[in-house]
Formats: C-alpha cells, structure tokens, sequence
C-alpha cells in the first residue's frame, strides 16, 4: 500500500517540472538585485584589501586572506552543533520535540570513550576506534528509544523527558567516570588520524581554502556536509521525507491515509540518534582522546539553536552551525596575531573580551526566533504527542 | 506547536506538568512516595553494579551502608541539618520559579541564568559601601529579585509579543548571561585585590545571618519558606493566581473569560525569573558572598526537578527541595564512607523525576492505583 507516492508514469513529467523550476530560479537570481548586491560587495572588499583601507579594509583582508588558513576550526567547532542539529530536525519534523539531545551526545562521548579505552588492547588503534563509534550510537539510540517512550507511548510532557536524560547523563557519565575512569588512570584509544589534503589542491586560488576547509578533517567531521546533503534531499525528495513532515505538521489527517503516526516518530526519533551519538564520539575519539565532566558544554543546546536558524532544514542548520562555529573559532583567532585583522579593526578588537564573539549566536537565535529578521516557525504539531482516539 | 493567535500569543490547552493524571490528592501522594521509593531501589542497584565493576565484589550490604551513611551526613547533628537545609535553600527557589512558570502553562528552563543574574545583582549591590545596616541585605536581595525578574521578562515579553517559545529563548538566554556576567565579573566589576577574577566582597553588613551558631545555617531558608508561602497564597487565594491557573490550565477558556493571556505570560515570565533570581541573591549573600567569574551552576534543571517531584505546589516544593538537599547534604560522607561517587545523587534524582514523568505507567502497573481514577479532581490542582 502506498497512499503519497507519484507513480512511474508521473516520474519523468516531474523531473522535467523540476528543470523548468530550477531554470526559472537561475533566471530570476540573475535578474535579481542581489546578485548585483552581492558582486558589489565582494568587488570592495577585495579593492579595499588591496587599499589596505582602515576599518573596511582589515576586514575585507582579514576575510579573504586571514579567515582561510583557520577555516578547517570552523567547520571541527561546527560538526557537533550540526549533528546535534540533524538530530533535532530528526525528531522535530515528525512532531517530538528533543531538548535532551546535550545529554545523549554526552553519553555517547563517554561511551564511545570508555569503548575505545577498553577495545584499543584487543582490536589495535583503528579498529577500535570504529568500534567505539558504534557503541557510542548505541548508546544514543538507547536514550533516544526512552525519549521516544516517553513522549510518543506515555505521553508525558517532551520537555521534561529531555529533562530526564539530561540530569541522567550528567550524573551518569560523572558517576562512572569517577568510578572506572579518573581512579584508575585509563587512557583513551588514539584520536582518528586526519587527513592531509595534497598541498598542490590545497594552494589552488579561491575554492582551495574551501577543499581544505572540508576536508582537512577527520573521518566524522569529513562525512558531515555529505550527511547533511543526504539528509536534506531525503527529508524534500522521498516518501519517508514526506511521510515525517506529514506526521510533523498534521499528525490526525496523515493517520486518515494510513500513516502509522507512532510508528513514524518512533523510527525518526530513535534514528535521530545516531547523529548525535556521532557528534559524541567526535568528541571523544576525533577531536580529543579524553573525557571530561559536562564536556560538550552546551552543544546540544546550541545544535537546536542551529536548526531554528536553520528553519528545521538541514542545509540551512549546517550553515547555522557554520555561524556558530565561525563565532567559536573567532575566540581563539581573536588571540592568534596571525589570525587576528590588522589596523585599527584589529587594534580593537584587542580589546574586547573573546567572550562577547560567544554572546553572538545566542542572541542571533533570540532574535530569529522572535522574528525580527525573518520569523522561524517549527513544525505545526511539534511537541504535542498524538492521541489515536481524541477528537479533532 | 500550537497556533498564533492574531496577538501573537501561542494558545496551547496542554495540561499543568507534574500534577498528575488523576487520582486526587492522595493519589499523587502516593505515587510520589512511590517514585521516590523506586529511585532509591534503582540508585542501590546501580550501586552494587558499580560495587562489581570496580572490582570489589558482590555485596548487597553496600547500599545499606551508603544510605546509611547519607542519612547520617544529612540528618545527625544540628551542622549536618544546618547544610541540608543551606543547599535546600537555593533549590526551593529554584523550584518555585519553575512551578510558577508550569502553572500558567509556561516552561521556564532559564532558571541556571536568572539565578546567574539574580546573584550577580545581589553581589554588586551587597558590595557597595552606600547603605548601612539590614537596609543594605534588603536591598541587595531586592536587586538580586530584580536581576532575575529583568531575565526572565525578556523571555516572556517576546512569548507575549512574538510567539517566540519560552523554552528556546531560556536557554539561549542562559548562556548570554553566563557569558555576560563572565566579562563583567572579570573586568567591569573585578576585584583589584581578590588573586582569582571575582567581584568584591559581598560587605559584612548585607550577609544574610547565621541562626544558630555552630551551624553554618543563614537566614536564606527563612526567606525561601516566606517566599513560597507567598507564592502559594498568589496562585490560589487571589484572583490573580487564580487567573494565572486559567491560562496554564486552558488559555482558549482564559481569553474567552476575558482574561489578558499576553499580560499574564509576561508577569509569570517575570515573577518566575525573579523568584530563580532571588535564588541567586540567597546563595550570594549567604554562602558565596561575591560573584566569581566562571561561576557554573546547575539550578535551571534542579528547579525542573524539584517543581516536577513537589507536584508544582509550592510546599511539595519546599518538601522536594529539602529531600534533594538532603541527599547532596549527605553524599560526601556516604563517599567517605563507602567510595561511591557523590554523583550516584544525580543519578537517584534523575531516577525519582523519570518515574514522575512516567506516572501513568505506574499507575497502570499498580493495581491499588489503577481504581481510583477521578481525572476532574486533579485538574483543580490542591
């Protein structure tokens, strides 16, 4: 039974619907002014960085020849957001609203570390490593399958769910940190090596610091832009895309064609959980080797930020993220000289604390959310768990 | 999420967390009880577990001990009941303000930054040389009372005016006043004297006072049960309180009755924000008496925890928070004692709120429960 699928005769008319679309789009961003808007910024900002203008011109040089070398920190700083992001958007489109995923990626950074820690004797460097990326999903996808319990089953308020996991990763990961891992000195398994783009591709002008930037990476932070893509194209272009958003924005009316609501946000949910059991383990098996207490200091939290910024889109969560990152990245570039704008920009920007760059993407997200710039309006049946036999 | 209604304000008829699913009053007594019960069950099983994994053994007398242990670094002498209720203090704050917010059917998880900014306000003006004598403690936990109102009015007056969701916006807000009173802490306001990034101290005149002596027991507790019975008496012995209860019960029937659902979003948003402020104005002039730069505290999910196991009623809160405070009050000597890591609280206490979250599972899995289900009486609340 397929109740929302074209069938294979309709296929070949949509595809050439979709050209037409997308050939009108082009024509209409070549006619727009932004477009025009958009060359004319970038055409000062590279004359003023060859000027070496005061203020605009350390900016402009400061973002087309400073930022690059870092760039590859923004997208490492941006990976936990964004798959905290896919995560939300997992759960959200198809109605469960997840603010326990910061307890779920620290859960699974210690699991994934303490797996590593114990798997390194037995199954070498690599090997262990890629198991620990497994068991630290598991242990996502367990936590998530409580949430989805919770909120799906009993119908207990989402919020306070989240909650739940939230304190019960706190108290858990410190528990047995202390117990297994502070007392007795155990060392985690080697971080995953990354890798080294050739210099030759890496020198090329204008997108080499971008190839870079991608893929100067370990393995979880190299296959983020693919799975967010992937995601993306998934959640518009198939039937389970389609079948989530129906469930997320009209739970009764998808219920009527014969979509099993629970079934939906159960699958999605419990799914959902894998990524942020990647962003765990990037932590601990990519990005550090070792475990600290309430290490991912808010990244969950952060990742739904990203996804409203985003409007619940995948791609436009990960450029969200990328924000985020960008601003994370700008604290430590802000104390590197090398890193840092130059002239009187530079000079003062010396001054200000690196912690108001933190300050930027929370207030960014109040403000989109408030719809000052732009309003972000979540999923219609978001949070609200579903009831078979009420009415309307 | 629910609908925009043409003010702006989100309208959803979503029921009052925490108060149960029927059953009356001595229902969620019980099931309470029960969900305490069973979280101390399932601590004590993850204690022998813990016991084994760190290689010294099966033992089912080792719970015991730690329990014991807890009960006796809480409770035995007048130093131990003292701490208790110094770290119930903050907690009964913390949870009033969190069930202000569920009563009007708003969730307030920016607790951690309005009990941030309470006692960052109470600091500075408890460090002020101007005023002298207990006009000077007045004051300075009236400016904590305000920093935490000024926090938590952002939230509600953009809910009010935007539809922005409450719980959104907290968080984030959170992490600006964190970030926030960092910078002022250790700069604007640094203390040229202090060796660490701190405001400077907190003047001997605006502490709160010891009450008993040889304890370490400060006034705070006063103000936490003055407080909560102050809050009790706003949301069910006034009109306002009895609004505010409208609108987190159904705020279609509220607006119909012609109440403001948009001004009362803001008040809550306000009070509940205060009352987290008040909080960090308590902990500040009493305990840490200047406001260090990265300074974490947990008290958004703690309130959280404490709302939901006090049932959203104010005394069950102050009963919840000095249960909590308790078992943090004895969890150092139970680590002495037996070498269980002091988070094992945690765990319990995230045990204890995950069965009160599940409550209509427990009350389908007991069958002395299951009879008595009377859902029109737990709708009216106490």
């Amino acid at each position: 039974m397929a109740p929302i699928t074209a069938d294979a005769s309709c296929k070949r008319g949509r595809r050439m619907m979709d050209r037409a679309v997308w050939r009108a789009r082009l024509r209409r961003a070549a006619r727009s002014r932004w477009t025009y808007v958009l060359i004319a910024i970038v055409a000062v900002m590279y004359i003023t960085a060859a000027l070496h203008t005061p203020w605009i011109g350390d900016f402009s040089d400061w973002v087309i020849n400073r930022v690059p070398p870092i760039s590859y920190l923004i997208l490492a700083y941006a990976v936990p957001i964004a798959l905290a992001a896919m995560c939300g958007i997992m759960c959200e489109r198809s109605g469960v609203t997840n603010i326990g995923i910061e307890g779920m990626i620290l859960t699974s950074a210690f699991v994934g570390f303490l797996a590593g820690a114990y798997l390194d004797p037995i199954l070498g460097t690599p090997g262990a490593a890629i198991a620990a990326i497994l068991f630290a999903i598991l242990a996502s996808m367990l936590l998530s399958a409580l949430h989805a319990w919770l909120s799906i089953s009993v119908k207990a308020d989402q919020i306070i769910s989240g909650t739940v996991i939230i304190i019960l990763a706190y108290g858990g990961t410190a528990f047995f940190n202390q117990l297994l891992v502070s007392t007795t000195g155990l060392h985690g398994t080697k971080i995953l090596p990354k890798f080294q783009v050739p210099h030759d591709i890496a020198n090329l002008p204008v997108i080499g610091w971008i190839i870079n930037a991608i893929f100067n990476q370990g393995p979880i932070a190299m296959s983020l832009v693919f799975i967010v893509i992937l995601l993306h194209v998934l959640l518009f272009r198939s039937r389970w895309g389609l079948r989530t958003r129906a469930v997320g924005e009209h739970p009764k009316a998808a219920d009527t064609v014969g979509i099993d609501v629970y079934f939906v946000r159960y699958r999605n949910v419990i799914l959902g959980g894998i990524f942020a059991g990647l962003a765990g383990a990037f932590l601990t098996l990519e990005q550090f080797n070792s475990f600290q207490d309430q290490m991912t200091g808010g990244v969950g939290f952060i990742g739904l930020a990203a996804m409203i910024f985003g409007r619940w889109k995948p791609i436009g969560a990960l450029l969200g993220a990328l924000l985020f990152g960008a601003a994370q990245a700008m604290q430590i570039a802000a104390r590197i000289p090398s890193s840092a704008p130059g002239g009187p920009l530079g000079a003062f920007i010396a001054t200000v604390d690196p912690q108001i760059f933190g300050m930027i993407p929370y207030i960014i997200t109040i403000v989109v959310l408030a719809g000052v710039v732009g309003r972000a309006i979540p999923p219609k049946a978001d949070g609200i768990p579903y009831d078979k036999e009420a009415r309307a | 999420m629910p609908d925009a209604t043409p003010s702006g304000l989100t309208i959803d008829t979503t029921k009052v967390p925490g108060i149960g699913t029927g059953g009356g009053r001595r229902g969620l007594l019980v099931t309470t009880i029960l969900a305490i019960v069973l979280g101390l069950l399932l601590g004590a099983v993850l204690i022998v577990i813990s016991e084994v994994m760190s290689g010294r053994g099966f033992d089912l007398a080792v719970p015991f001990k730690a329990y014991q242990a807890l009960i006796e670094g809480s409770l035995k002498d007048a130093r131990a009941i003292g701490s208790t209720l110094n770290i119930a203090t903050p907690l009964i704050l913390s949870g009033l303000a969190v069930t202000f917010g569920f009563r009007a059917g708003l969730f307030n998880i920016g607790g951690n930054g309005q009990f941030l900014m309470g006692a960052f306000f109470a600091a500075i003006v408890g460090a002020a040389p101007i005023f002298q004598g207990p006009l000077h403690m007045v004051l300075a936990i009236l400016a904590g009372l305000l920093g935490g109102m000024l926090w938590g009015f952002i939230p509600g007056i953009l809910k009010a005016w935007r539809g922005a969701h409450e719980v959104v916006t907290t968080i984030m807000l959170n992490y600006v006043a964190y970030l926030l009173l960092n910078e002022l802490a250790s700069r604007v306001f640094r203390d040229p004297t202090a060796t660490f990034a701190k405001t400077r101290d907190v003047t001997a005149d605006a502490q709160l006072p010891i009450l008993i002596e040889g304890t370490r027991l400060h006034a705070g507790i006063l103000v936490a049960l003055l407080t909560a019975f102050l809050v009790w008496f706003l949301l069910f012995k006034t009109a306002l309180g009895f609004e505010i209860r409208t609108v987190g019960i159904n705020a279609f029937a509220a607006r119909y009755a012609g109440m403001k659902a948009a001004f009362i979003a803001v008040l809550t948003m306000s009070l509940s924000g205060g009352l987290a402020g008040l909080g960090g104005a308590v902990e500040n002039l009493g305990v840490t008496k200047g406001y260090p730069a990265e300074y974490i505290v947990n008290y958004g999910f703690d309130g959280i925890a404490v709302a939901l196991l006090g049932r959203s009623h104010p005394f069950g809160v102050v009963g919840a928070a000095v249960l909590f405070g308790a078992l943090r009050a004895g969890a150092g000597s139970m680590q002495r004692a037996t070498g269980i890591p002091i988070d094992i609280i945690t765990i319990v206490q995230a045990f204890i709120i995950l069965f009160v979250a599940a409550e209509p599972v427990l009350r389908r899995a007991v069958p002395w429960l299951r009879s008595r289900r009377t859902p029109a009486a737990s709708a009216a609340g106490a």
